[in-house]
């Protein structure tokens, strides 16, 4: 993390537990969130890798104040926002955005794109009517949506245009950072490239800050600047992305880039069959949560929760054996 | 002769809007034990194909045209009631999100036994019972016998998947459709169920035909790759050649735009537009909006050519 980077956002130790029903009359904790540090600077963008149940979009909603965080802190502008509902952030909702999974469920069907990306700025700004539209406008030619779109209603776009009305929608109010969670995963693969490329560019443009979350770790390697990896509620290794593609570290972090699909690479063999599923956020287990699933485990593994080390270049990495 | 040969297959759909030609005019074979790989976007019509060998298409859409001969029967032809005792047992269907394929008031246990039954009449319950838990064991699940007892709900997405497997092979089909069977599910879990699938296709010796949008899953597992585009096969042809020499500029574009581990260019490859509805196809090529080689010669539908084993519907290949 070099010094003339500017921090954005702070995330310390943040942890959250959910109370969960697992039987009729019984209820126990769920550990979504084991104590998550990361930082993001200003105009980078931040990937968070991992597989579903890791807590990535936890983490997100936590910034966004729709989880309230049961330890730890969020510093955004020199304020712990970790505790703060939307309705007592005031400002600070403006300047954080989200761009959600599922084109299809988040705009809302009965509304016109024009309603839909107005909407911000009537409830955060003092813009004139005018002001509104032109602003609305500039935007469409920005993100590629045409004007003629603004009268239509959500059901007449396919998936990859309504992604780029949603990103629209997050952008309008030029926000500092921008939340992404798995973006792209609900498209084909044609017009993933397309907006991809596309919040590349805005980026590029209005100089935003972006969290990335995703559970494919080869679309993080064009969009990111660093690239922290969580298993189970905690980050496991966090680098550089160059660093991390160069020399990755962690035994998941191994596997993870071994299951990528990829046209010149054979497919992965019986190891990765052996390697089971994520395990239950209840009832976490002594020791590395990644025990189970590790093909380096040693009997010290079972003892003690390994720390996030740093290895030499920003390089950190939560297993000693390597 | 093959154990599957699909030929000039159309499922048109006769909707208040007009006629949606979803497949027009697909061909294609597939021999035993081999994995055959239909890639295209959402819309290019490869679920259709495959619900269109299961005679899994309900009104308003229809097979209006084409052969599906399988095992020296022409499926088309067949009755319900016909295709009823097919399907489950010759040729099984591997669903795309397994949270939906289950039936969720019913136990594992009993939802396996039933395909079982249903097709082997003389078994006894135990029996059927015993298979069950056996062929979960060959996909893997932890717990197997007790599973059997378990809920859908009660098994984590990729365990479910498995489920659905083991539920497509229990008759030992001949032919298996498998529509995006990991979309659904992590990388990590769809590495597991991709190599689970080329091992038992091995093991069983059935014939796979995987549905799927990404042509990298394909380039891991098949033997031949047909590439869909608006309801058309655009190229037909050997893994090796379509993954490695693509003619066409669709499966040119398709390759070009994955994002590539050990790639240092920063922006993408992106094909642009999107697909046309298949409601309003260009006339024409379909993909000619979007292909930087198109001209006037592009305004009449190509024909086929056969390049050496493989087909290609561009003018532009010569």
């Amino acid at each position: 993390m070099s010094q003339s980077e500017v921090k954005l956002l702070e995330v310390k130790d943040v942890e959250k537990i959910f109370n969960v029903k697992v039987g009729t009359f019984e209820k126990k904790d769920l550990h979504a969130l084991n104590g998550v540090n990361f930082n993001i600077y200003k105009g980078k963008t931040l990937s968070l890798v991992g597989e579903s149940g890791c807590g990535k979009t936890t983490i997100g909603k936590v910034i966004l104040g729709l989880y309230q965080a049961t330890n730890g802190e969020v510093i955004f502008r020199g304020k712990d926002i970790a505790n703060l509902t939307p309705s007592k952030r005031g400002d600070i909702q403006k300047d954080i955005q989200m761009i959600f999974q599922d084109p299809y469920s988040s705009l809302n069907p009965r509304k016109k794109i024009k309603t839909i990306l107005e909407q911000p700025l009537k409830i955060h700004t003092n813009m004139s009517k005018k002001d509104r539209e032109e602003a609305i406008l500039s935007l469409c030619d920005d993100v590629g949506i045409d004007y003629s779109y603004l009268e239509r209603y959500p059901h007449q776009f396919s998936g990859g245009q309504r992604q780029r009305i949603a990103i629209a929608r997050a952008m309008i109010l030029k926000p500092e950072l921008i939340l992404a969670d798995e973006p792209i995963s609900a498209l084909d693969v044609s017009i993933q490239a397309q907006i991809l490329n596309l919040m590349m560019d805005l980026q590029e443009k209005f100089n935003s800050t972006m969290l990335f979350i995703t559970h494919d770790i080869s679309v993080v390697k064009h969009i990111s600047d660093y690239i922290a990896v969580m298993y189970l509620g905690e980050i496991v290794e966090y680098a550089s992305k160059k660093e991390l593609f160069a020399n990755p570290k962690h035994p998941y972090t191994k596997m993870l880039f071994s299951t990528v699909p990829d046209i010149h690479t054979p497919l992965a063999t019986e190891s990765v069959l052996k390697t089971g599923e994520i395990q239950s956020p209840i009832d976490l287990p002594k020791g590395c949560f990644f025990q189970n699933r590790c093909m380096y485990k040693v009997q010290s593994c079972t003892l003690s929760h390994p720390n996030l080390e740093e290895t030499g270049d920003n390089h950190l990495v939560r297993c000693p054996i390597v | 002769m093959a154990l599957l040969e699909v030929k000039n297959l159309k499922t048109y759909f006769f909707t208040r809007n007009g006629i949606v030609k979803s497949v027009d005019g697909t061909s294609f074979s597939i021999e035993k034990g081999e994995i055959l790989g239909i890639v295209g976007e959402s819309g290019a019509g490869k679920s259709i194909t495959g619900f269109s060998l299961l005679g899994l298409i309900d009104p308003p859409g229809k097979i209006v045209e084409g052969e599906i001969n399988f095992n020296g029967r022409d499926l088309v032809k067949l009755s319900e009631d016909e295709l009823q005792k097919i399907r489950g047992d010759e040729i099984s269907m591997i669903f795309q999100d397994p949270q939906t394929s289950l039936n969720p008031v019913i136990t594992i246990g009993e939802q396996m036994m039933e395909v079982i039954l249903y097709h082997r009449k003389g078994m006894s319950k135990k029996e059927a019972f015993n298979a069950c838990v056996e062929i979960l064991k060959t996909v893997g699940l932890p717990a197997a016998h007790k599973r059997m007892k378990s809920y859908p709900h009660q098994l984590s997405g990729g365990m479910k998947q498995r489920v659905v497997i083991a539920m497509a092979l229990l008759n030992n089909p001949k032919l298996l459709v498998a529509d995006e069977p990991t979309t659904a599910l992590d990388v990590t879990i769809q590495a597991q169920i991709l190599y689970l699938m080329k091992k038992l296709s091995l093991e069983f010796h059935s014939a796979l035909i995987l549905i799927t949008h990404d042509i990298a899953v394909v380039s891991q597992l098949c033997d031949k790759i047909a590439v869909m585009y608006a309801g058309r096969i655009v190229e037909y042809g050997r893994k090796e050649d379509v993954i490695f020499n693509p003619l066409h500029p669709y499966t040119k574009g398709l390759i070009e735009c994955l994002p590539k581990l050990n790639d240092d260019k920063k922006r993408l490859y992106q094909i642009p537009g999107i697909m046309p509805s298949l409601l309003g196809l260009p006339k024409g090529c379909y993909f000619k909006d979007r292909c930087e080689f198109a001209d006037e010669q592009c305004d009449v539908y190509p024909p086929k050519q056969e390049i050496d084993k493989r087909i290609v519907f561009c003018h532009k290949v010569k």
